[in-house]
């Protein structure tokens, strides 16, 4: 059966990543590659490096932290931040990269998805979305709107149309942010990822507000989550992406278990 | 252990060449028929759509490659690498597979579970071969593909996704993974292994 996967985001600002999947014994956050390579080891069925440095202050992002960390990592690796152009995406596949996630330059041209994906196939490109619910209107899930620039900027068009224009673009995936839930550790928003799943045929990553096992047991199910990203699981209970899983598995949802 | 990659421009070859050099490969890569007659062991890569493989025929890599599998080198097809061992594909139906393994690679259905394939499923070992020796039924390789191939005598490894489909293939010392060994964890660089220290001729 195709299984659910847990996925582990290492946000890194300077080279050094700030907020990530810190287990007991990783208390100092650290390198990117040695966290990267870790998080593999512990299970993880994915790596993300996103450079949250990168759009806020036009950085490049962080090619020989990629390069480090594509040299130990033996499952799928997504980098993201700051990539604008199909040279920065070059730059980060040759690098070792197998996928780059695209986010506020997807918007501003969204011919990147299909460049990209020409040179290096649909699987290659995400396009990460950052929801917010619609404050009016009848439907706040199907009104939800794209924000850029952290959250702070509406981008102008609804989630639900754009998941929509970059499938149909070539986008591989989508990594849903739910910047209403992120940070709040109250759980994903499933009814908003449940939307974008149905209405999409390629995955749908859900992202933003996991502060239980529970919650990604309901991303999956009622959230029909084609995988889910964790950030500081550590904080709920969970030593590992591995005891993560098996404890999913115990509750009856497919993941990679054993691993 | 000397490998050689080929590159038809069929996607990013890094991933693959790391993970051959991290179990001690010496790679070379090349989009040049004579290297291929030159060597020793072969992985074909690819990732995207079977179109790619064209440029095998138009470089003359093809026949290189034909004639390579027909001396006995090892070879392992890589996704689309190894729906190009089979006859062809619905995918682009006007070029020819290499037809080593017999049956077409078809689209998997509309209108069940999402297409593309993607993520994480389980092998079931369909046969004792030398590319699958010590990986057991329920192991779990990472996936990424819209089309299939089916599953025939010649499967080494099947996978469930709306019905089965031939994950792994292996017919002499030719080889074929639907997966990303490079991208499947330990059991990924286990099947790298097996084929590099499969006999060689």
């Amino acid at each position: 059966m195709l299984t659910r996967r847990v996925i582990a985001c290492l946000d890194v600002r300077d080279g050094r990543v700030v907020k990530g999947v810190q287990f007991v014994d990783l208390v100092d956050a650290g390198d990117p590659a040695e966290l990267a390579r870790r998080h593999a080891e512990a299970g993880a069925d994915e790596i993300v490096l996103l450079d949250i440095t990168a759009t806020h202050e036009g950085r490049g992002t962080l090619v020989d932290a990629v390069r480090r960390a594509a040299e130990q990592i033996f499952v799928p690796f997504t980098v993201g931040g700051g990539i604008r152009t199909l040279e920065d995406a070059a730059a980060v596949f040759a690098a070792g990269a197998d996928k780059v996630s695209l986010n506020s330059a997807a918007l501003a041209e969204p011919e990147l998805i299909g460049r990209i994906g020409a040179e290096y196939g649909a699987q290659a490109v995400v396009v990460a979305i950052d929801a917010r619910r619609g404050a009016t209107g009848a439907d706040p899930v199907l009104g939800a709107r794209v924000y850029t620039h952290g959250g702070r900027r509406d981008a102008g068009r609804t989630v639900m149309e754009w998941a929509r224009e970059a499938e149909e673009r070539g986008a591989g995936e989508i990594l849903l942010t739910s910047m209403d839930a992120d940070g709040t550790r109250a759980g994903f928003d499933c009814e908003l990822t449940a939307a974008v799943s149905g209405a999409a045929s390629i995955p749908v990553i859900a992202s933003g507000g996991a502060g239980s096992v529970e919650h990604f047991a309901e991303v999956f199910t009622a959230g029909r989550a084609d995988a889910a990203l964790a950030a500081s699981i550590f904080h709920f209970g969970v030593a590992s992406a591995r005891e993560l899983k098996a404890q999913l598995a115990g509750r009856g949802v497919a993941v990679r278990y054993p691993c | 252990m000397r490998v050689t990659v080929v590159d038809y421009k069929a996607g990013n070859l890094a991933s693959v060449e790391k993970a051959l050099r991290a179990l001690g490969a010496e790679v070379s890569v090349t989009e040049r028929a004579e290297d291929i007659d030159q060597a020793q062991r072969i992985v074909l890569p690819g990732v995207g759509h079977f179109r790619a493989t064209a440029r095998l025929d138009a470089s003359g890599m093809k026949l290189a490659l034909m004639r390579a599998m027909a001396r006995g080198v090892p070879l392992l097809g890589i996704c689309v690498g190894m729906q190009w061992l089979y006859e062809g594909s619905t995918e682009a139906p006007d070029v020819a597979g290499v037809g080593w393994f017999r049956g077409r690679v078809t689209r998997f259905p509309a209108g069940g579970e999402k297409v593309p394939h993607v993520g994480w499923n389980e092998l079931e070992i369909a046969s004792a071969t030398p590319l699958m020796r010590g990986v057991g039924s329920g192991e779990h390789a990472y996936f990424t593909h819209g089309w299939r191939a089916p599953v025939s005598e010649d499967a080494a490894a099947v996978t469930e996704y709306m019905g089965a489909f031939a994950s792994a293939s292996q017919r002499g010392r030719v080889c074929g993974v639907q997966f990303h060994p490079e991208k499947s964890g330990a059991t990924g660089l286990r099947i790298l292994r097996n084929f590099l220290e499969m006999d060689g001729c």
